[in-house]
């Protein structure tokens, strides 16, 4: 895995995900976006979308079925950036 | 949480949403008296909320065939084609599906949904890659699942996000199944065809088209959306699920390709099930002989979803973006929907009520499906009746 395109990855989801999420808690690697945000699975929904348009990428539903916290999702999106 | 708790988790959401008794879950129809009415409760209810596209649930003809085939092959084949061999009735409705759509072949599956899942989990696997419109039926995400593909949603008939997907898929679209459907059951709205053969063959992918609603509702001999818009030779594949304009239950998979016959022993949707019974295949195929020659049903049918997709309209509700066999009215507010259902039953009119996340964008649903056997006057006072409740509970 290419650790800079990670770090710049996690940066964009704990940016856009602390902006979207009402909890006063800030977003973390270790955060979990279903149990710890309170967002709403459109917005999550919408969030992915933006996301996959920034790094020109679809991200399979299959595969998200596994992503629990930040740091997976991150982890995910680089994985799939880099066999692009 | 141990199961049982996460069950009681699960069921106390539900009723927080929607009380006992409420939603399609609790209806109990007591008797039905026609293609059109049944009882429910102490009611007598007109029904808007069924798929009897054609409104063939009591045709003469598909009764009788499935008389005869009690008679005389009993009222289950008690087991799966593969072990326990076709019977003519199966052979000959397959026969009559590739007919009907000039195919080379066609099988025939126990449920509609079965006839997605064995179908697109014969023609892809691991490492193939499933695209699928977002607001796919659940048959449909369920075949793509027990694949094992990976599964690339783009937003409903969006064909630009379609196009951005195929493009992110390189050279893996080769090994790409796009699935969409002739009419989505939420909006009614229809799949942009032209635009989705043309970037299939652009990318060079495999087409497979879900007619479950479409048929017989769509084209001139009720093939569906493929007649409708003259594109038959271009989808690989065509699913359909017999539970709507056919009347009974059970689904279809037609094609041109030679490789379809190789789902028989690779499916296990297919396999691993009882195939349909006899009476089941005996209606159906009176229904389908209906089907192509009921071109006074789709009539009658069109004029009906026209009368109320317009009255619908001018009344002041949000619908899907055109008029067709299924018409929803779209509300922000769930307590808004499940107040209108209510008071539609109050009124003797039984519809669907689709809260989320069933519903698309977060968004709920009060939604009626026409029929062929509909009269103008049941039209009209459907009509009459959401225009008034609009007047009471939306615009207060
Ligand atoms: C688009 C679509 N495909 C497949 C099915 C499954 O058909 P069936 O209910 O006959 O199993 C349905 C209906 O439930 C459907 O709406």
């Amino acid at each position: 895995m290419n650790e800079s395109n990670y770090d710049e990855i996690m940066q964009l989801l704990c940016d856009r995900l602390n902006s979207l999420t009402n909890s006063e808690a800030t977003v973390t690697p270790e955060t979990n976006l279903i149990s710890e945000l309170s967002i709403d699975s459109i917005k999550l929904l919408n969030l992915i979308m933006e996301i996959e348009d920034t790094f020109d990428i679809s991200i399979p539903i299959n595969a998200l079925a596994d992503v629990q916290t930040v740091d997976e999702l991150a982890g995910l999106i680089s994985r799939i950036k880099s066999t692009h | 949480m141990n199961l049982l708790e996460k069950l009681d988790a699960a069921a106390a959401a539900r009723k927080a949403m929607l009380p006992d008794g409420v939603g399609a879950f609790g209806i109990p129809i007591e008797e039905v008296y026609s293609a059109t009415e049944a009882k429910i409760g102490e009611r007598r209810v007109l029904l808007l909320g069924t798929n009897n596209y054609l409104g063939l649930t009591f045709a003469p003809e598909c009764i009788e065939a499935a008389h005869q085939a009690l008679n005389h092959e009993g009222t289950g084949t008690t087991g799966s084609r593969m072990a326990n061999g076709s019977y003519y009735g199966h052979r000959a409705l397959e026969q009559e599906f590739a007919d009907f759509y000039q195919c080379s072949a066609g099988i025939v599956f126990t449920t509609g949904y079965q006839a997605n899942l064995g179908t697109i989990s014969g023609l892809v696997g691991r490492g193939d890659t499933v695209l699928i419109d977002g607001d796919s039926h659940a048959s449909i995400y369920d075949g793509c699942i027990l694949s094992g593909a990976e599964i690339i949603r783009f937003k409903h008939n969006d064909m630009a996000d379609m196009e951005k997907r195929l493009r992110r898929l390189g050279n893996r679209t080769e090994t790409t199944l796009i699935i969409v459907e002739g009419i989505y059951s939420m909006l009614g709205d229809q799949a942009p065809l032209a635009e989705i053969v043309r970037l299939k063959n652009k990318y060079n992918c495999t087409l497979l088209l879900d007619e479950a609603h479409s048929l017989g509702v769509l084209g001139e001999t009720g093939q569906g959306l493929v007649e409708k818009t003259g594109l038959l030779n271009e989808v690989d594949f065509i699913t359909g699920t017999f539970s709507k304009s056919l009347c009974s239950i059970g689904g279809f998979c037609v094609s041109n390709h030679s490789q379809l016959d190789q789902l028989r022993f690779v499916s296990h949707p297919y396999i691993f099930t009882a195939s349909p019974s006899p009476a089941t295949i005996a209606s159906t195929r009176a229904a389908l002989a209906l089907l192509k020659n009921g071109d006074n049903l789709r009539k009658q049918l069109w004029k009906n979803c026209s009368q109320l997709y317009e009255r619908l309209k001018t009344a002041g509700y949000e619908l899907g973006p055109e008029p067709g066999p299924v018409i929803a009215a779209i509300l922000d507010n769930p307590k808004q929907a499940l107040q209108i259902w209510q008071s539609l039953l109050e009124h003797n009119i039984y519809v669907n009520l689709i809260l989320p996340p069933a519903a698309p964008d977060g968004k709920s649903l009060v939604r009626c499906s026409v029929n062929a056997a509909h009269t103008t006057e049941q039209m009209t006072y459907v009509g009459d009746t959401f225009a008034k409740l609009y007047q009471q509970i939306l615009e207060h």
